[in-house]
């Protein structure tokens, strides 16, 4: 592999990017967007379908009082610790303890968590006194705090996707590769420079994004930097290189499009950006853990929210690297000029 | 002299189609052999074998004597018909970027000049004028130094003065000793530039040789063309004319005689077409069919 050649494409793709004036400027409000749309819609009520963790739930499906209110939903939980987290992240909005003596935890911060809690305490009115309240509280996390590591990680994900993926298609379309393909340029020379350059465009952006997010919402970051940077470049790889197995063929930029959607929006919904997947379907709670977005978003969450550190993360770390692992090496394979 | 490149026997098949069918032919260092062909004949799937950009089926390929290696693609420049250029980058730049993927390198400043960029250095690519984009491109195509130039179709577009200029570029690139592999439609262009030319047709070579030897070996001196209609009597022609399109032709050594046979029969002469032969005229008489026509 020879270095020059991949800086100098490095440097056209990147003189591409900033020039496109239109183009960057999308890439740049299209996460202010998305932060300040939520900041703005969840700083309301919430919506209307709640989740409630149950811990010492029992064994029989017919459930009486609280437990049988429609338009919740009941999760049992094992851990209570867990379970006591959830709370204070909105992943539950009220956890219920059927043990004796009965208690249950709400977190102070959540409108959700509030109406709840008039609904349990309605429902147990024939028993005052009995239910203990316990208050979540300490570090507090509004939905817009849960909700920003994965809207930074979209970011990326548009980012990776489309600019590797669709850009060489397009390259392919108008025949830029026929004519690097008749240089002395290497095919995985190419990818290398695309993968770098498209790197160091999200690192940018995704790092100007994080300063002037922080400045207009003030969002917690509690843990370590260095782990966050590890998290964000491992899953930037690992995205750039499933953009990457996209464009390997594929000469339209309609089907690339249409493919480059596929993978992105079940990274959307299923990735736990916008809502837990605690109490979902079990087959999309699995389909999630393969998805590169998931485990980018976990741990960020867990690095902002939790103050993790690097050990704390270096499991999806690590996933996110195999998953790009696997993914170049495929594309690299299946790489066609033409 | 000794053969540059050696293309032997190459064949390439596309579904439904043979698009190259057993194609042979040796280029000379520092010669400019011409691909004559109508669009589909299989030039630039040639070319395309020839550059590294497609695999032929079956063929063999000699650079220098040897089988092609990695070496093969610093020795080309190629000049594509069809390519675009990464957007966003001045014509500068552009140069940089290619002259980077090389180890040999034609400075740039010699490059610029000769290929007159000097004034359009900063300009965005995609601004550049048909005849200017040829220039950047033929500039790209040097930019390694190249042996062996390939150049397809390299003017069409172009209006008639872009064109004479082009011309007057390739020649300048022939003057430095460059090897040049070139298709064209234009004959005029192949006449002016090519020391050989072969004719393709449906993928095979029907004809090779100089261009003036073979307008020799295939035609008399000159070409007379009358209009039909200026003739007594279309059934009743002239010795030696016969009917292509809506004009008689004769095709002789002998003008006089043709002129006086054609005034003893009290014909017209108002317009009467005497010209040698093209390779146009080649070409129709050795496929039956125009060169622009597929």
């Amino acid at each position: 592999m020879n270095l020059q050649r991949i800086l100098a494409v490095v440097s056209a793709r990147n003189r591409e990017f900033y020039r496109d004036k239109a183009g960057l400027g999308w890439n740049l409000l299209l996460p202010f967007v998305l932060v300040l749309g939520l900041a703005f819609i969840f700083s309301g009520p919430e919506n209307a379908l709640y989740k409630v963790g149950v811990l010492g739930a029992p064994a029989d499906t017919g459930q009486t009082g609280f437990l049988a209110t429609r338009h919740i939903s009941f999760i049992a939980q094992e851990d209570e610790a867990a379970a006591i987290e959830k709370v204070r992240y909105h992943r539950i909005d009220l956890l219920v303890d059927l043990r004796d003596p009965p208690r249950y935890w709400v977190n102070d911060l959540s409108p959700s968590g509030y109406l709840v809690e008039r609904l349990l305490l309605q429902s147990s009115a024939t028993t005052p006194g009995r239910l203990q309240r316990e208050t979540v509280s300490g570090r507090p996390v509004r939905y817009v705090d849960w909700v920003l590591p994965g809207v930074l990680a979209i970011n990326v994900m548009f980012s990776s996707l489309w600019g590797v993926g669709w850009v060489i298609v397009r390259y392919r379309k108008n025949g830029v590769l026929r004519r690097l393909r008749a240089t002395p340029l290497t095919a995985s020379e190419f990818l290398v420079a695309q993968i770098l350059s498209r790197l160091l465009v999200v690192s940018a952006v995704s790092v100007l994004v994080f300063l002037s997010t922080d400045a207009l919402l003030d969002f917690p970051m509690r843990g370590s930097y260095l782990a966050l940077i590890l998290v964000f470049l491992a899953g930037t790889v690992a995205l750039i290189s499933l953009g990457l197995t996209v464009s390997t063929r594929v000469r339209s930029e309609e089907l690339a499009d249409g493919l480059l959607n596929l993978m992105a929006f079940p990274m959307m919904i299923l990735s736990g950006v916008w809502f837990s997947l605690e109490g979902t379907n079990l087959w999309a709670q699995r389909l999630a853990d393969l998805l590169p977005l998931t485990h980018m978003v976990e741990a960020a969450r867990r690095i902002m929210l939790d103050g993790a550190g690097v050990a704390e993360v270096m499991f999806e770390v690590i996933i996110l690297l195999t998953i790009a692992v696997v993914l170049l090496a495929l594309s690299a394979m299946a790489f066609r000029w033409q | 002299m000794a053969a540059l490149i050696e293309i032997e026997n190459l064949v390439k098949e596309y579904p439904g189609v043979r698009a190259v069918d057993g194609i042979s032919f040796a280029i000379a260092e520092g010669r400019c052999f011409g691909l004559l062909g109508p669009n589909g004949a299989g030039k630039t799937t040639t070319l395309e074998i020839l550059e590294g950009i497609t695999e032929p089926d079956v063929g063999q390929i000699l650079f220098r004597g040897a089988m092609r290696d990695a070496a093969y693609r610093q020795a080309i420049g190629i000049q594509f018909q069809h390519t675009a250029l990464p957007d966003f980058q001045t014509v500068d730049e552009a140069l940089r970027l290619f002259a980077s993927f090389y180890t040999r390198h034609r400075p740039l400043a010699e490059l610029i000049e000769l290929c007159n960029l000097g004034e359009l250095l900063q300009r965005d690519t995609r601004k550049l004028s048909g005849g200017q984009r040829q220039r950047l491109l033929l500039a790209i195509a040097l930019v390694n130094d190249p042996d062996l130039v390939f150049l397809d179709e390299p003017t069409t577009g172009l209006d008639p003065q872009s064109r004479r200029n082009f011309w007057a570029l390739i020649a300048g690139i022939r003057r430095d000793g460059k090897t040049v592999l070139m298709t064209t439609h234009y004959m005029e262009e192949a006449s002016v530039l090519c020391d050989e030319i072969a004719i393709i047709d449906r993928g095979q070579i029907i004809e090779q040789g100089a261009p003036r030897q073979l307008l020799a070996q295939h035609f008399p001196r000159a070409l007379v063309r009358i209009p039909l209609d200026a003739m007594p009597a279309a059934d009743d022609l002239p010795l030696g004319f016969a009917v292509h399109g809506d004009h008689a032709i004769a095709a002789t050594d002998d003008i006089d005689a043709a002129l006086a046979e054609l005034t003893r029969r009290h014909v017209a002469l108002d317009d009467l077409h005497v010209s040698a032969p093209t390779l146009d005229d080649l070409f129709l008489k050795l496929t039956g069919h125009g060169l622009r026509e597929p």
